[in-house]
């Protein structure tokens, strides 16, 4: 298939590497031995060939984890078996910073400068830079680097850091709350595991179930520090798959039925109707469907889906094969971000034991309909977060969102119908079919139900994630987290695709009607606290650097946009103003406005809101030197 | 074309390119059209991501051959031998389609019973793919509800080519993949207006509009009144017979429009002879080809595109309009005119013809023409023959005739099968010569190289002899080394290139670098008496080893 494959060969390593995945090669045409005898006469390949294309992404994160890089002749090894240009396989391989396509040093730490780690003052970056060396540089002879990361997701336990290594003990592992001393350890050579991981289920980042007082009322997070993450007969002791049995007798029209009596609306930013997309999904007459769960949580502050995947793995899977069976889905996708290894590890595990104690399969749980579900690790790119991003990701594309229409509902993963949820409006789902979705509607408002998780980071006394009902106040969001350190001087909502609110605007409620009437945004549930010792300057710059790196530049508005703003932005922070103050300000709104109104996703819509917020509400650049 | 015409009654493709990339199977048989059709292969590939099947036939692994579901290696030559197999497994299972067999067709039991012997087991024993794999591919194609077969030169290029042809023919008779919507038979194009060429007449036994020189008197009648001359009801040669006719010395004159016989045609050093040693040789080209440079007298001529008003015809049937944008440069001049200068020098005055003029005359003189006016050309970005009158929309695919098995004057002739026997290359392999060299086409250079050898490419190799990587080891030879290249009429040398797409027997080398390697020294002029194109796609070689000084200087002897 005009592969114009190089003549680069891969390393045994490499090569042992990509077989694990794929099996070994069948015909010297895949890069085994030739026979010249057979298969010079007849060989076949074409569909079956390039519908394993899928399996580039893997293959890739194979590579990366064999060498700790891509090799040209790895990657050559790759496209001969799956039948892809080298060119385009490179192009993918480019698109997600977790792969590398140079050589560099076997362990990498990625050492998170994001909003949340900012905000306690960047102290690892600014201490490895003086102690250890510059970003970037080989240390511990070659053997190892660190350099600067966006957000991991750790927010409530900054500084966080993700550690890749590569080689014979190839593992990836990410921690937060870690001193210069643990990673300079690290560099120098230490054993990745000399973290102390969050299995103690007694302290996980949810601090309402550290006890019981706290725990009561808990719907979303009541298993959460209470299972054994690794145990499927824990789950099934604390009522798990009780929501899969129910929706096996309510059949699939049921389970729509009570998802949209509950008027579930999406928690992943869009706050569209669940109900209504998956009645549009199940009644697709194409088939298969597919259902897709969106756990490549991405935005800077968010990390709700982690802590649900760490410590109730099991009941992500429940509700995707509650979501498959409603939709008349065979099939599940599961893309777990790639920053994110102990997340994917324990949802590896949950799939493993719910395939073998027969709730996932040909005959899930006996009823005689079949569902599977596949594990996707994303390798870091934001814009993954974005649905039709991520279809192309599984696929093994570049990780670059589709025009819309063809909605997913129509024409989603593989050109089939989908269904996609972000992670946390999944695991509603189970609530619904617990209390009944009528019973369900009757919790937060009207127009917003349900509970909700909030992220909670910054300067607060007990940053992590926390349960509310819909309804609640931000003064009381920042109350259950032990309440502000210090004067807050700004509040993030949202990430950095939300926006800034000010300090005393304690009342706002925690709903869709109160966010959209009063010009605010729930987003993926950020509540970052900023006090007065908070550079807002420097964090809209990093807001802006953010998303001008995020940027997957495909549509022109967001492409360039993203770095126009960043461009304006440093002009203001020096004082080299084109014009006045005022006409870049003016620039600003304008580069924001065509943002929002001509990209394509949701990236470059929201890539100038919270910048914009910082301007009108907190009036950030409009002085002289801010 | 021929094949086509002795069946069909016209000499086409009988499918769009848009019916294509609507079909369900796409059998490619002796085309690497990735690399030498990569137009047309656009529109395969359109069939192909919308789940289309492609299963190709071809000696080598091409890259054309990468994208099919199931690839056939099989031995150059062998294509009658596999169709007949094809055949017989569709009958056998009665996959046939029986009421096209019975409503459309003639010669059913003849056919069938000249094909009962080709079981799969002979089939494999001939053609060398494993009967398995000939039977899916009779399945395949029986069964397909839409199907369509392409061929080019590797059914063509062989001194059986009009039997080629009629065997793969008559497996589209046999399950009716003909006269339909997505189900058609399709040699494809080399260039953009080869079928325009034929269209025109410019073959020899046919007057404009592939009306009979010789059997229709009618149409003779109207070219001599539109013509005022009488014309003679007698078929010409074809360049073959040319060649033959140069031989007995009966053809003294030659006057060469467009074509490099001295680097194009088999056994090459004997064509350029011949030429040599005409009375008169006039060539007519853009470039000083090599055949230009013995020529007595060369006229400069425009390109056909961007210097030339008129139209082109492509493999669909499509004609389009092509428009003149530039002057050609210093005195060449366009090809109608010089034509018409010429005819002035000889006594005729045919006033100012233009490209336009010309093609109004053809409308009045062929009716598939009639309904093409320069402004319906160019309002429907170009229309498909037939096309008899200006309301007509033109024709999608040819022969849906066929299907009328109610109505015998609809329907016309019956298509009849034709009976066709193996019969394998007339260069035989021997001890001797224990290789099979094969020719064909790259992506990045056309034909002998005139046109593109002035344009780099990154993709350009020098000319090589491709071998096996088991022939190659056998030889002691390495990639890059260079060997000695010797058939029963001629001997080259040239680089080795080892590549697993050609197995141990079998070697390829183009045609696109004669100033490096004459290939064309080395093929055989057999050439089918029906149709013309000579063997070039068999030559029995051996290939052997330089002594070192020789392989490292590149020189030998």
């Amino acid at each position: 298939m005009d592969l114009k494959l190089m003549d680069a060969i891969p390393t045994d390593e490499e090569r042992a590497a990509v077989d694990a995945l794929l099996g070994p090669p069948e015909t010297g045409w895949e890069g085994g031995p030739r026979d010249a005898a057979s298969e010079t006469r007849v060989a076949r390949g074409g569909r079956a060939a390039r519908e394993r294309r899928h399996l580039l992404l893997p293959a890739l994160h194979a590579l990366q984890a064999s060498a700790g890089w891509i090799s040209r002749g790895g990657l050559n090894y790759v496209c001969q078996r799956l039948t892809v240009p080298p060119a385009e396989a490179y192009g993918v391989a480019t698109f997600y910073a977790m792969f590398s396509v140079e050589p560099r040093p076997g362990t990498v730490v990625h050492v998170c400068d994001d909003l949340a780690c900012r905000l306690g003052g960047d102290v690892l970056g600014k201490e490895l830079e003086a102690t250890v060396g510059p970003a970037g540089v080989p240390v511990g002879g070659g053997a190892s680097t660190w350099q600067r990361s966006p957000c991991l997701g750790m927010c409530e336990r900054a500084p966080a850091v993700l550690v890749q290594r590569s080689g014979a003990d190839a593992a990836d592992d990410a921690e937060g709350g870690v001193s210069v001393a643990e990673v300079a350890r690290i560099l120098a050579g230490a054993h990745v595991g000399g973290f102390a991981r969050p299995t103690d289920p007694a302290a996980p980042s949810a601090p309402q179930t550290w006890d019981e007082p706290g725990r009561a009322g808990l719907r979303l997070l009541r298993r959460v520090g209470r299972v054994d993450p690794a145990s499927i007969d824990d789950f099934r002791a604390h009522g798990g798959f009780e929501a899969l049995r129910r929706a096996l007798e309510l059949g699939p029209e049921g389970v729509v039925r009570e998802v949209t009596d509950a008027n579930l609306l999406g928690r992943g930013g869009a706050a569209f109707p669940t109900g209504v997309k998956w009645k549009a999904v199940a009644e697709q007459p194409v088939r298969p469907h597919h259902f897709v769960a969106n756990a490549d949580e991405s935005e800077p502050g968010t990390f709700k889906d982690r802590v649900v995947m760490e410590h109730d793995p099991f009941a992500v899977i429940e509700a995707l094969t509650i979501a498959g069976f409603a939709t008349g889905s065979d099939r599940g996708y599961l893309y777990v971000r790639g920053e994110y290894p102990l997340a994917t590890e324990r949802l590896a595990h949950a799939i493993a034991e719910a395939r073998r104690q027969g709730f996932l399969g040909e005959d899930v749980m006996g009823h005689g309909s079949g569902f599977e579900i596949e594990l996707r690790r994303g390798a870091g790119a934001y814009i993954c977060g974005e649905e039709t991003a991520l279809f192309n990701s599984i696929e093994g594309k570049r990780g670059e969102p589709r025009n819309k229409p063809p909605f997913p509902v129509q024409r989603g993963l593989f050109g089939r119908p989908t269904g996609i949820n972000n992670v946390e409006t999944l695991i509603n789902v189970l609530e619904v079919l617990r209390i009944g979705g009528a019973a369900y509607a009757g919790i937060g408002t009207e127009g917003s139900t349900g509970p909700r998780l909030f992220c909670v980071s910054g300067h607060v006394a007990r940053p992590g994630v926390y349960e509310a009902d819909h309804g609640i106040t931000l003064g009381e969001v920042l109350e259950l987290a032990g309440g502000v350190q210090g004067t807050a001087k700004a509040i993030l909502l949202g990430g950095a695709a939300g926006g800034f609110v000010a300090p005393d605007d304690l009342d706002l409620r925690m709903t869709f009607e109160d966010a959209r009437a009063g010009g605010y945004t729930l987003g993926s549930g950020v509540v970052m606290v900023c006090n007065e010792t908070a550079d807002l300057v420097d964090l809209c710059l990093r807001i802006a650097a953010f998303f001008r790196d995020e940027s997957c530049g495909q549509c022109v508005p967001c492409r360039v946009g993203t770095v126009r703003q960043e461009e304006a932005l440093h002009r203001l922070v020096t004082e080299r103003e084109i014009g006045s103050r005022d006409q870049e300000l003016a620039l600003l709104g304008e580069v924001g406005q065509v943002m929002r109104d001509a990209s394509i996703c949701g990236l470059g819509q929201t890539a100038a809101s919270a910048i914009a917020s910082a301007v009108q509400r907190l009036g950030v650049f409009a002085g002289a030197g801010a | 074309m021929v094949g086509l015409a002795t069946v069909f009654g016209a000499g086409g493709g009988t499918s769009s390119y848009g019916e294509v990339e609507e079909t369900d199977l796409i059998l490619l048989w002796g085309s690497n059209a990735r690399a030498a059709h990569p137009i047309f292969f656009h529109h395969v590939l359109k069939a192909i991501h919308r789940g289309a099947r492609m299963i190709a036939v071809d000696p080598r692994r091409t890259e054309s051959t990468e994208w099919a579901d199931l690839w056939l290696g099989i031995d150059v030559g062998t294509d009658i031998a596999l169709s007949n197999t094809i055949a017989r497994e569709i009958i056998v299972n009665d996959l046939q389609h029986h009421a096209f067999v019975e409503g459309a067709t003639t010669g059913f039991e003849a056919y069938r019973d000249s094909v009962m012997d080709w079981t799969l087991e002979r089939g494999e024993a001939v053609t060398g793919v494993p009967a398995e794999a000939i039977r899916e591919v009779a399945h395949a194609y029986a069964r397909a509800d839409r199907a369509v077969i392409c061929w080019t030169l590797g059914i063509t290029e062989h001194h059986n080519a009009v039997d080629n042809v009629l065997s793969l023919i008559n497996l589209s008779l046999l399950t009716g993949h003909v006269g339909r919507y997505g189900s058609g038979v399709n040699p494809l194009r080399g260039q953009n207006n080869v079928q325009g060429g034929g269209d025109m007449g410019a073959i020899p036994n046919k007057l404009p509009g592939f009306q009979d020189i010789e059997r229709d008197a009618d149409a003779r009648a109207r070219f001599e009144a539109a013509w005022g001359v009488p014309i003679t009801p007698r078929y010409g040669w074809h360049l073959t017979q040319m060649f033959l006719a140069m031989e007995r010395d009966e053809l003294r004159a030659v006057y060469v429009i467009g074509e490099n016989p001295v680097a194009s045609e088999a056994d090459n050093q004997h064509a350029k002879h011949l030429l040599e040693t005409r009375d008169c040789l006039i060539v007519q080209d853009i470039f000083l080809t090599q055949t230009a440079e013995i020529a007595d007298v060369v006229f400069p001529a425009s390109a056909s595109w961007a210097e030339s008003e008129g139209t082109v015809t492509n493999s669909e049937r499509r004609v389009q309009r092509v428009r003149k944008a530039l002057d050609p440069p210093g005195n060449a001049k366009d090809d109608i005119w010089i034509i018409a200068r010429l005819a002035e020098r000889l006594g005729v005055d045919w006033g100012e013809v233009t490209a336009a003029s010309a093609w109004e005359e053809l409308r009045t003189l062929s009716p598939m023409h009639a309904g093409m006016s320069y402004e319906r050309l160019e309002a429907l970005g170009g229309l498909q023959w037939p096309c008899p009158d200006e309301s007509h929309p033109g024709t999608t695919f040819l022969h849906g005739r066929l299907w009328a098995f109610d109505d015998p004057r609809a329907q016309g002739t019956k298509a009849p099968f034709s009976v066709v026997v193996d019969d394998p290359p007339v260069d035989a392999l021997s001890p001797e010569y224990p290789i099979r060299l094969t020719t064909g086409r790259r992506l990045d250079s056309y034909n002998t190289g005139v046109q593109s050898g002035g344009y780099t490419s990154p993709l350009r190799r020098p000319e090589s002899i491709e071998l096996s990587p088991e022939d190659a080891a056998e030889l002691g030879v390495g990639e890059g080394e260079r060997v000695r290249v010797s058939s029963r009429r001629g001997s080259v040398e040239a680089p080795v290139h080892v590549t697993p797409s050609v197995r141990p027997g079998l070697a390829f080398m183009t045609l696109h670098f004669p100033d490096q390697v004459e290939t064309n020294r080395l093929t055989i002029e057999a050439t089918d008496p029906k149709s013309g194109p000579a063997e070039f796609k068999a030559t029995a070689v051996r290939v052997d080893k330089l002594s070192e000084r020789a392989a490292v200087t590149g020189r030998a002897e």
